[in-house]
């Protein structure tokens, strides 16, 4: 098991290589840099633009140098824990990008809580119940969520949240804690902020997985191995939660892999609508504005954390499967 | 029947299980009543569909939905639970607490495949000792002390560590001995083996077959055994009842039905059963008139390897090899059997000939269109086209070899179509005469694969094999998935079109019965190589190696009066 552990995390380490080479090669791909936007923006403005000056800037921060050593000056320096400047912020980028990371992370950590404390005992009913009025509204419910796109959702429910609730549902923070340290007050504020992105973004990935786990289940449920177990005297509710339930979790588990960065890249509209305070609003105007370090450090970010997200499903695959351990 | 003066673990009475169909309802069980005595086993025999499993599950109550019993009764008298009075299991709830009590702890059950009908996930030891603590309330240390002692009793070697590995880790011997510990883990009175032993290799068989025996002398429980092959219940049975369509056709002791049946259904089955213990006659008289012709197919050194890892630089790489250097040869109009069990190589041998795998090393020498010798062991794909044409395959399962969404027609044009013979007028012509050859109206070509039965398909796959006129057919376990009585029947079909279109076979199987019945040679093969080969009579009757001898000492025979005169010997490999 160990062994799996540590040859599993070795194997990420080229992933990571390669990913972060991907995400440099991802920021450099359209034409231009981020002077020449910028000089763009600037003659749309209507200003003059200082061609020496701009040629300076270039030289500064090495954009006329070979792609290979720029990849390599940005790496080496992440390495040190420097993830550059950005162009625009004229801010270091560990500083932008920090708080706002963190703050996806846990929405995105939350919504898979969230989406796995549903679609479990939810699928597990439906299958369960194939076919009876339970399940029928259950799989009514699914498609709804399915088919709704999210940001729709996000609006309809600030509408009510205003206009009957009279409750700001947006951001994250309510205005008195937004600047102020943490705290438990703070903390609670994020949990009662959380409650409706967190529905919102986990509501299509509930969805899917409740059709997944009552597919699986439904696979399961009439393997000989549960009229063995039957056979033995179980009572039905045990004997479905250490049999059945416990191998149709398996494909289960390898969907955290990709449910992670996919709710992160997932809730860019959301984030948004809702103004949240997480990293891609600020993600999407770096690319847009060629943010060439910005966008770099978020990219890397996400690619890193599809990375661990797939690892950390691997082992737990390995926990709960034994096969897979052995192989 | 025997004296009156013993008293029953079990009476079923009427038994009626039926399952709501959208036509109505479906009686699988139909009016079944048996006996089930202590110490002693109840062998009950039929082929798909006869409602054995069903009758076996309705005790039980795990019988899958829509399923239910309807009416009769199953009475379960008291044993050593401490149980009092009589309780009739057909009035228990499926769910309720009753039956639960009963499940596991004095009525005990294990299933065909070991390998599906445990947890994957769940250690062995875990999954052998949770009937007891269930039932007998053990706590974790407990009942691993109880596991250990059951996988001892069922003879695993090492139960110690044993009890910490998982099914997958275990062959298929080892994880049914595993079932049956299971079953035992609350000494019930009752054990119910549906087909415990189908799924296994004969020598195994032999093994778990005298294992249960061993330990119903310790135990005295009753046994009720489901089986369809009449060399198991000759082996162990004390009583025998015969099913067929859901009903009871027969019972009585074992020896009174072996030497007197008196249902037309059992003498069927017992000629079948006879039957693979002698040459067919049908070939015998053939062969006076068309003497076996000159070598067709002949291999040398035929070896295939398969690299398991590849190593460093080749340094350190892992090889298996599937088929060891083997020498054999095919003549005309003559039938080989390859007997081997699970993973002997055989069917690989046999990919390997037809070239559907590649070769590592040696030579397929084969007489394409009746010319000279040629190996086609080196020839590419497109170069085999002509060898494809002319050796054609029989697949083992009826119900995966057929294509669901093609018309029977469709299906046996096929190699016609591929091969671009004949026209669409007469490519229906010649469906038509192939349908007539392998015994089916043509009609059947409208029709699609599910309205046939196994039987019938396999028909349809032998029909689809000889279309573009082969030579050499290979039959791969080709008649192993059918019903004992169909068995033959599809022998003699493959014989009569032996005679008829001058085939050549390569019979794959299994079954030493079989391949005595259908094959002039045989060749016996163990972990990938030839052990012995020669004329099938003489091996079966003098087999010279000691594989041989322990294979076919496992064949059971079917006559119970020769039971326990066999000494079993074990094969070992030495080094």
């Amino acid at each position: 098991m160990l062994a799996y552990i540590l040859r599993r995390t070795l194997w990420s380490i080229p992933f990571l290589i390669g990913a972060s080479f991907l995400a440099f090669v991802i920021i450099q791909a359209p034409p231009g840099d981020y002077l020449t936007t910028y000089a763009a923006k600037l003659e749309a403005a209507g200003q003059s633009v200082d061609t020496a000056r701009l040629n300076s800037l270039r030289d500064r921060f090495g954009l006329d140098e070979p792609f290979i050593a720029q990849y390599w000056k940005w790496i080496t320096n992440i390495l040190r824990g420097d993830f550059g400047m950005s162009f625009e912020w004229q801010q270091p980028v560990a500083d932008l990008v920090g708080e706002r990371m963190l703050f996806s992370i846990i929405l995105a950590l939350s919504t898979i809580l969230f989406t796995w404390a549903v679609a479990l005992p939810v699928g597990v009913y439906s299958a369960i119940r194939k076919y009876t009025a339970g399940d029928y509204v259950v799989t009514v419910i699914g498609f709804i969520g399915l088919a709704t796109p999210n940001f729709l959702v996000a609006l309809t429910l600030m509408y009510f949240g205003v206009v009957y609730l009279g409750a700001d549902v947006t951001g994250l923070f309510s205005p008195q804690y937004a600047t102020a340290p943490w705290s438990w007050a703070k903390l609670l504020d994020l949990l009662s902020h959380l409650v409706i992105p967190v529905v919102i973004i986990g509501m299509s990935s509930t969805a899917s997985l409740i059709r997944i786990m009552r597919a699986n289940l439904l696979d399961e449920l009439y393997k000989p191995y549960v009229t063995t177990a039957r056979a033995k005297g179980l009572g039905e509710l045990k004997l479905l939660l250490k049999y059945p339930v416990r191998l149709a979790l398996n494909p289960f588990v390898s969907t955290i892999g990709w449910a992670f960065p996919q709710i992160i890249s997932g809730s860019t509209i959301v984030a948004f609508v809702l103004s949240l305070p997480t990293a891609d609003p600020l993600m999407l105007q770096a690319l847009m504005s060629q943010d060439m370090y910005l966008a770099g450090a978020f990219i890397l970010l996400l690619c890193i954390l599809s990375i661990v997200g797939m690892l950390v499903s691997d082992i737990l695959l390995a926990v709960v499967d034994p096969r897979i351990r052995y192989n | 029947m025997m004296s009156d003066t013993r008293s029953p673990s079990l009476e079923i009475k009427n038994l009626v299980t039926s399952f709501a169909t959208a036509n109505g309802e479906f009686r699988a069980v139909d009016d079944v009543s048996l006996d089930l005595y202590p110490g002693e086993t109840l062998c009950v025999v039929g082929e798909s569909g006869s409602g054995k499993s069903v009758m076996s599950r309705s005790i039980l109550q795990i019988v899958d939905e829509p399923g239910r019993i309807v009416s009769g009764s199953i009475l379960l008298h008291p044993g050593r639970s401490g149980r009092r009075g009589v309780i009739d299991l057909a009035k228990l709830k499926p769910r309720g607490p009753e039956i639960k009590s009963i499940r596991g702890r004095e009525i005990a059950m294990i299933f065909q495949e070991p390998m599906s009908s445990l947890s994957p996930v769940h250690k062995i030891g875990d999954q052998v000792a949770e009937s007891a603590r269930v039932h007998d309330g053990l706590d974790r240390r407990a009942a691993r002390a109880r596991a250990i002692e059951l996988l001892a009793k069922v003879e695993i070697p090492d139960p110690e560590s044993a009890v910490d590995r998982y099914p997958f880790e275990f062959s298929g011997g080892m994880r049914q001995r595993a079932m049956i510990g299971m079953a035992l883990a609350c000494n019930p009175d009752i054990l119910i083996a549906d087909e415990p032993t189908t799924a296994l290799d004969v020598t195994i068989q032999a093994e778990i077959l005298q294992l249960l025996k061993t330990i119903q002398k310790t135990n005295g429980m009753a046994i009720l055994f489901i089986t369809h092959d009449m060399g198991v219940v000759a082996e162990i049975a004390d009583e025998v009842a015969v099913m067929r369509h859901g009903r009871l056709l027969e019972r009585g002791n074992v020896f009174d039905v072996f030497a007197n049946p008196q249902h037309e259904y059992t003498r069927t089955l017992l000629r079948a059963a006879k039957n693979a213990e002698a040459p067919s006659d049908r070939r015998l008289a053939m062969r006076q008139v068309r003497p076996l012709g000159e070598p067709i197919l002949r291999t040398q050194s035929l070896r295939k390897e398969y690299q398991l890892s590849p190593g460093f630089f080749g340094r350190g790489a892992r090889k298996l090899v599937a088929v060891h250097d083997a020498d054999i040869e095919l003549r005309a109009g003559e039938n080989i059997g390859i007997v081997g069990e699970s993973g002997s190589g055989k069917t690989t041998l046999a990919r390997c000939i037809q070239r559907i795998h590649s070769v590592s090393s040696g030579k397929i020498l084969y007489k394409l269109g009746g010319s000279d010798e040629q190996d086609i062991a080196p020839l590419s794909d497109s170069q085999l086209r002509e060898v494809w044409r002319e050796m054609r395959i029989v697949f083992q399962d009826p119900f995966g070899s057929l294509n669901p969404r093609m018309t029977v027609g469709q299906i046996i044009a096929e190699p016609l179509v591929n091969n671009g013979l004949g026209t669409s007028r007469s490519r229906r012509d010649r469906v038509a005469e192939l349908l007539d050859l392998v015994g089916l109206p043509s009609s059947s070509m409208e029709r699609y694969p599910h309205a046939f039965s196994g039987g019938q398909r396999q028909r349809i796959s032998i029909a689809r094999a000889i279309a573009p006129e082969p030579r050499l057919i290979i039959a791969d376990e080709a008649t192993s998935a059918l019903d004992v009585s169909i068995r033959t029947q599809i022998m003699d079909l493959l014989l009569d079109l032996q005679e008829k279109l001058d085939l050549s076979y390569l019979f794959i199987s299994h079954d030493v019965g079989l391949v005595r019945y259908f094959c002039d040679r045989m060749v016996v093969m163990y972990r990938g190589k030839i052990v012995e080969q020669g004329e099938t009579e003489t091996i079966c009757n003098d087999p010279q190696h000691a594989y041989t001898q322990s294979l076919l000492s496992a064949v059971p025979i079917a006559d119970p009066r020769l039971r326990n005169t066999k000494t079993r010997t074990r094969y070992r490999e030495t080094a």
